[in-house]
């Protein structure tokens, strides 16, 4: 007569074996590569370490694996992975004017320095499925394209153009503070633009979507112009305190995103183009643009305008817009939840009563 | 010590991290119901499933420590398994399922029966620890109130329950008024478990992970549940027995047994039940 939930210990086990064969699937298919998952499924690996915040293509693959491609469960195992690692060193400020580009567009100008650069991109493609590529053995895809190399002239970012003329906001990192670290110390609000910035570049590349999106349809209109999206490799140095001077330690992809906005003025500031700003590692492009417009937005306060729409409050974006937080909390309602169940099922029957009561009284 | 896997710290977390935390529990402790920030870290279990207590288990524990871990009371759900095992696993603790012999003993929803005692740390999983949150969607805005003790309008919210529904409507969550200073939520505890914090013996250590808060009640602490003279505040009771045990004193969870709603109600707290079915108690 007495069913309650036992044998948690043997249910844990017969699940875990359970999902190691559905990750494995069809045993008579050949088992996937680390190596495969890394040069074909590379977009995947990308966003898996943009928001799960670590730059390591092999282990970014691992996790798509390991999660059997269900991306927010393989940012969650990188970031758990990641939150172990020790901090050896803090790299010097990468320079994207000096990107190996592979990909360069202006939406604001024609041509400009450096020219305009389409690179790979689905932008052009007509979305019809390829059916070549069910083919068991399609063609190679004619090798044409040479390596990315430095650019044969100065490829300067829109934004300096731009500055050279007085027309945008000036950006003063020198002047700035050490940027912080949300994963170090709390998040508290009014949150400065560096850690929102680190925060949005951690986010869910849906939930920036969905909130850059609403600001293009009047929820905090900011009147964006792509100034720039640049991608390709750019160089990571540090200063080891030993030596004092800079040392390269390797490279990485990244896809840099570049909005301007109108900007009215105000009392402090003439009438200029003021700036989102958009970074993620690889080719994750997407998510660079949305991070731009959702950081224009968030710049309201800063701005002197008035913030009225979602994507312009920093504790709405910032509190809702990193996954394994989110994913967490939401799918932690199939926890068991017998016992608040049960004080409300007894505060529900005392209301009914009393209901019921005061109604008979009534009549 | 033993550190029982490979490549990870005893208790998972690197010894920084753990200092870093203990400073925060120092300071809840010093500050009773004031909910200390702190930089929590992105734990192996998903945020919601504890990792707030995990991280405030793996900062205290120690090789000679004997841990419990409850969910809904039971030692034995899959939740409350997956994390004994854990700590098993990276810090080599014995754990047990007696409330009384356990040094530590993590908890979600649930206080055990056994009274606790002076020396155990109970370690609460608490999924939001604003206990104005319902009222004020900011945290600056519920920083700001908690600094000025402005609890007026959670006094107005139980009011309009009273005025609406003719009392108090909170089943659990219910919230407390600690050491008449910080207006605290007890995590989601049926508010039968509320008398239990009361001046408890035992040290009661609080962690939200994903909000990144800490607080806590020293050993001792008084702790009001919320209420109004001619509305004294009241907890669950039941006509039932519960049908193992025959305790007519502890929460009772209630089991559907087949399709025509027959219920029966046996003890939520899986040790209480078993140990009074050991002394020979029976229905």
């Amino acid at each position: 007569m007495y069913v309650a939930v036992k044998g948690g210990e043997a249910a844990i086990d017969a699940g875990h074996a359970l999902l190691a064969e559905r990750r494995r699937g069809d045993a008579a298919v050949p088992e996937l590569s680390l190596a495969q998952i890394r040069e074909q499924l590379s977009l995947a690996v990308d966003r898996v370490m943009a928001e799960g915040a670590l730059y390591d293509p092999d282990l970014a693959a691992l996790a798509v694996k390991q999660a059997r491609g269900d991306l927010i469960e393989a940012i969650f195992l990188l970031r758990a992975y990641r939150t172990t690692l020790p901090r050896l060193a803090e790299s010097e400020p990468i320079d994207t004017g000096r990107m190996r580009v592979e990909r360069r567009i202006s939406a604001t100008f024609k041509d400009l320095p450096g020219g305009q650069i389409l690179g790979p991109t689905f932008d052009y493609t007509h979305r019809l499925l390829d059916f070549a590529l069910a083919a068991e053995r399609p063609e190679p895809p004619a090798a044409r394209a040479q390596a990315p190399a430095a650019p044969a002239e100065p490829m300067p970012r829109v934004a300096a153009i731009l500055g050279g003329e007085g027309l945008i906001e000036q950006e003063n990192a020198a002047a700035a503070a050490a940027p912080g670290d949300l994963t170090r110390a709390p998040l508290a609000y009014p949150a400065s633009r560096d850690l929102r910035l680190q925060a949005l570049a951690r986010g869910d590349e849906g939930f920036l979507l969905a909130m850059g999106y609403s600001t293009q349809r009047g929820y905090g209109h900011s009147h964006p112009f792509a100034a720039e999206i640049r991608q390709g490799r750019v160089t990571v140095e540090i200063v080891p305190p030993e030596l004092g001077f800079a040392v390269e330690i390797g490279e990485i992809a990244i896809t840099e995103c570049q909005m301007v906005n109108q900007f009215k003025g105000s009392d402090a500031a003439p009438p200029q183009f003021t700036s989102g700003y958009g970074l993620s590692f690889g080719g994750a492009e997407r998510k660079a643009m949305a991070m731009a417009l959702v950081d224009r937005a968030l710049r309201a306060a800063e701005l002197a305008e008035e913030p009225q729409a979602p994507a312009q409050d920093q504790e709405f974006v910032l509190s809702h817009a990193d996954s394994v937080e989110a994913s967490g909390f939401v799918q932690h309602l199939k926890l068991p939840h017998y016992v608040d169940f049960q004080s409300e099922l007894d505060l529900l029957r005392r209301l009914r009563r009393e209901w019921s009561a005061r109604r008979e009284a009534a009549e | 010590m033993t550190v029982a896997t490979a490549g990870y710290n005893f208790a998972y977390l690197d010894e920084q991290t753990k200092r870093m935390i203990r400073r925060a529990i120092l300071k809840a402790v010093a500050v009773p119901g004031y909910q200390v920030p702190f930089a929590g870290r992105e734990m192996p279990l998903p945020y919601g499933w504890g990792t707030g207590g995990i991280q405030v288990t793996a900062s205290i524990i120690g090789s000679e420590d004997r841990l419990k871990v409850i969910d809904q009371g039971a030692d034995d759900t899959t939740n409350a398994v997956s994390i004994r095992r854990f700590f098993a696993k990276t810090a080599g603790v014995a754990t047990t399922t007696r409330t009384s012999e356990a040094t530590i003993i993590q908890t979600r929803h649930r206080i055990p029966e056994t009274p606790l005692a002076a020396g155990q740390i109970m370690v609460f999983q608490v999924p939001i620890p604003e206990p104005l949150r319902w009222l004020e969607p900011r945290e600056t805005e519920t920083r700001r109130m908690h600094a000025q003790a402005d609890y007026g309008s959670m006094y107005v919210k139980l009011y309009e329950d009273i005025a609406r529904m003719g009392r108090i409507a909170a089943a659990y969550d219910y919230p407390v008024m600690v050491a008449g200073r910080y207006l605290m939520r007890p995590s989601p505890i049926p508010r039968f478990d509320n008398p239990k914090l009361d001046r408890s013996p035992a040290l009661l250590l609080f962690g939200a992970g994903r909000e990144k808060r800490i607080y806590a009640l020293p050993p001792h602490t008084p702790v009001k549940s919320l209420d109004f003279e001619d509305h004294p505040f009241a907890i669950e009771r039941w006509t039932e027995r519960c049908q193992r045990c025959g305790s007519g004193e502890s929460f009772l969870d209630e089991i559907v047994v087949d399709d025509r709603g027959t219920r029966r109600f046996v003890c939520s707290d899986t040790d209480h039940c078993d140990a009074r079915l050991a002394n020979g108690s029976a229905p």
